[in-house]
């Protein structure tokens, strides 16, 4: 059984062939349908790769499959696409996987949504015993790098840097009001994540009305004009802005009466807006934590530098793992000509019984049982021994060497898949 | 045999505090064991506790030593009430130190021993003694909560985002609440304690002395602070401010202690 990966990612594709090649996830499960045929299939598709997992006994034709359906999905000719593809195969494949589910391979390093997107991948595909195991262990070694390494513990983007933060002024920010100033993109994803960790946009303030008012439908809040945002600043807990504007959306002074009514409950503050929407000078005031691009992204070098400092030890980890699933690949290997050699042996076992029969005639039932039990023993214990033997030999390169002298010691037929036969 | 206990208490507190220290620099496992220092350490001196209660002739606290080893373990125990939380570590980081540092202090001055004789006993004294260290421990544990409050919002305004990630010390809002809570089941404790006191001084006789006048103080400022941050709306920095003030007179209080009320 061989396993092979085809896919494109960030490494080496820009982002306008990924997004040809990028599968929703009834898409991924119609392909890894089709892709199966009489083996298996799994397509994983993020925003920064799309890969087409196979296994069957034949490697190559499962390979020419997976970069055919890229092809075809990219609506490129396969040597237009050849330069920005990968294809592994076996082991390499499995260690790729599990650097995959690990966020060894991704932008970010550690970035936590993969694992999530890999599990969902695997439930989609048509997995067997190879997918299956592969992606169980990939899950795995994904969870394991994670907990026992800070590889995840850090946010790694300007969003999840600016919701951390405010969670280290407000605990949870669960039922938090977000006032949203400006109908800019990163803004807007900014409240997104706001929004995915409990907090509500209450207000969004714009100056085209229709745009504050399109977004403000979106997140369920309130349009509001820009010049009514100083009253909304008294109820806000957290102030997202980010417009185009060329002077500051909101000074020190407005800021100054707002805190006044707020009683002493802290303020915390996002510019991510260039230039600057809020006056500096607003950090200076009590209860008010106000924080830039710039110092956003600050926080996001240093957080991405400490994952990498953590990669290490959690390549170790995904290198283990993928060595314990090289072992149990090899076993396969030898499994037929030990479960050959195991049916042998309870043939010749039953053959003597039925012919001591007529001797055995006389024993009772329990005294029967005792002979079949005996037999059985002395067979299981010689076997013992040569199977695990077998099952430790398999790890090695000429590990099929060793089977085939069991086949031959013992006249085992050739149980092995026809491409699996090597010439002597 | 049982003033054996000491040690363990001792060495299971400086564990948490070198436990908590390595907490800082890398979470995750040093906290776990920390916290469990803690919990050992407490459960170790409670032990001592009972066998000097059991043991002795009278209220077995009424020295300073005596009434410092009380003091540490009603610290330790109101700690225990929420330090145990991950986000709260870091805040064993500023409590372990003092309370072995203290627990030691009591050693050395003969507070941990077992079966000795007490001079003075009656309910009042008991009364006294156990409400007023209870309030102090509450209000120490109170400014601890404050000086963390204070350096994390200095860390907030610096923007060292990073490094607060890192330490992910409780949150601005849980930090103020906390500390304004614990003042609010201190002070109570300290007006109880300060009745018991003055009841005792009218049924003995015996006049003002200049400790009196700082418990008084202290009172007044946390009674001050339970005003302004529930009447007057006070959170924050002000409020975190106010309590490490009344702390700076509850150690005052303290370190006069063995001059005014024990000489």
């Amino acid at each position: 059984m061989r396993l092979v990966v085809v896919g494109i990612s960030h490494h080496k594709a820009p982002v306008e062939l990924r997004e040809l090649v990028a599968l929703e996830s009834t898409q991924a499960a119609r392909l890894a349908a089709e892709l199966a045929e009489d083996g298996e299939a799994v397509c994983l598709s993020t925003c920064n790769r799309t890969e087409l997992y196979l296994a069957g006994q034949d490697g190559a034709a499962a390979e020419a499959r997976a970069v055919e359906a890229l092809v075809r999905l990219s609506d490129a000719r396969e040597a237009e696409l050849t330069p920005f593809l990968y294809r592994l195969s076996d082991d390499e494949a499995a260690l790729h996987l599990f650097r995959v589910s690990a966020g060894l391979d991704s932008m970010v390093p550690g970035e936590g949504e993969i694992l999530g997107q890999v599990r969902a991948a695997y439930e989609a595909g048509v997995t067997g015993p190879l997918l299956d195991r592969a992606f169980r262990q990939a899950l795995h070694a994904g969870r394991k790098a994670r907990s026992e390494t800070g590889i995840g513990e850090h946010p790694a983007s300007v969003a999840s840097v600016a919701a951390a933060l405010a969670e280290q002024v407000f605990d949870d920010i669960r039922n938090r009001r977000v006032l949203l100033i400006g109908a800019g993109k990163t803004g807007e994803s900014t409240a997104r994540n706001f929004v995915s960790r409990g907090a509500a946009v209450s207000v969004v303030a714009n100056r085209t009305p229709e745009r504050a008012r399109e977004l403000a439908d979106r997140f369920g809040g309130q349009p509001v004009a820009l010049e009514d945002v100083e009253r909304e600043l008294e109820r806000a807990d957290v102030v997202v802005s980010s417009t185009s504007s060329r002077g500051f959306v909101l000074a020190r002074e407005q800021v100054e009466r707002a805190v006044r009514a707020r009683r002493g409950r802290p303020l915390f503050l996002i510019d991510i807006a260039v230039p600057r929407d809020l006056d500096p000078a607003i950090n200076d005031l009590e209860g008010c934590y106000l924080y830039n691009i710039d110092d956003l992204q600050a926080v996001v070098v240093e957080n991405v530098a400490a994952r990498m400092r953590h990669a290490a030890r959690a390549e170790a980890i995904v290198a283990s793992e993928a060595e314990r699933f090289r072992l149990w690949r090899a076993s396969l290997e030898v499994v037929p000509a030990i479960a050959s050699l195991r049916a042998r042996a309870e043939q010749i076992r039953a053959a003597e019984l039925a012919k001591a029969e007529t001797r055995l005639g006389r024993l009772s039932d329990g005294e029967r049982e005792t002979v079949e039990s005996l037999t059985a023993q002395i067979v299981n214990k010689l076997l013992h021994l040569p199977t695990v033997r077998m099952k430790e030999a398999a790890a090695a390169p000429d590990g099929v060497v060793y089977a085939d002298a069991l086949r031959h010691l013992f006249g085992l037929g050739d149980d092995r898949a026809p491409e699996n036969r090597q010439p002597r | 045999m049982a003033e054996l206990l000491f040690w363990p208490a001792l060495v299971a507190y400086a564990e948490a505090a070198v436990a908590f220290w390595g907490n800082a620099r890398r979470p995750g496992t040093y906290g776990l064991l920390g916290t469990w220092g803690v919990r050992l350490g407490w459960l170790a001196q409670t032990g001592l506790l009972a066998a000097q209660a059991v043991r002795a002739n009278g209220f077995p606290w009424d020295t300073w030593a005596g009434s410092l080893n009380l003091f540490v373990w009603l610290l330790v125990g109101a700690y225990l009430i929420w330090g145990c939380q991950a986000r709260f570590r870091l805040l064993g980081l500023g409590v372990m130190p003092l309370v072995f540092g203290l627990l030691l202090l009591a050693w050395a001055g003969g507070g941990t021993a077992v079966g000795s004789e007490s001079r003075y006993s009656d309910l009042f004294l008991v009364l006294h003694v156990g409400f007023v260290l209870a309030a102090f421990a509450g209000f120490t544990l109170a400014a601890a909560l404050s000086g963390l409050y204070l350096w994390q919002e200095h860390q907030l305004k610096r923007h060292e985002g990073a490094r607060m990630l890192r330490l992910r010390a409780p949150s601005l809002v849980s930090l103020d609440t906390l500390a304004g809570r614990t003042i609010a089941v201190a002070l109570p404790a300290l007006t109880l304690g300060i009745g018991a006191g003055l009841a005792r001084l009218a049924s003995d006789g015996g006049g003002l002395d200049p400790l009196m006048i700082f418990t008084g103080l202290a009172w007044l400022i946390y009674a001050v602070f339970l005003v302004v941050r529930y009447g007057l709306g006070w959170h924050g920095r002000r409020a975190a401010v106010l309590a490490l003030l009344g702390f700076v007179l509850v150690i005052l209080v303290r370190v006069g202690l063995p001059v005014t009320h024990f000489s």
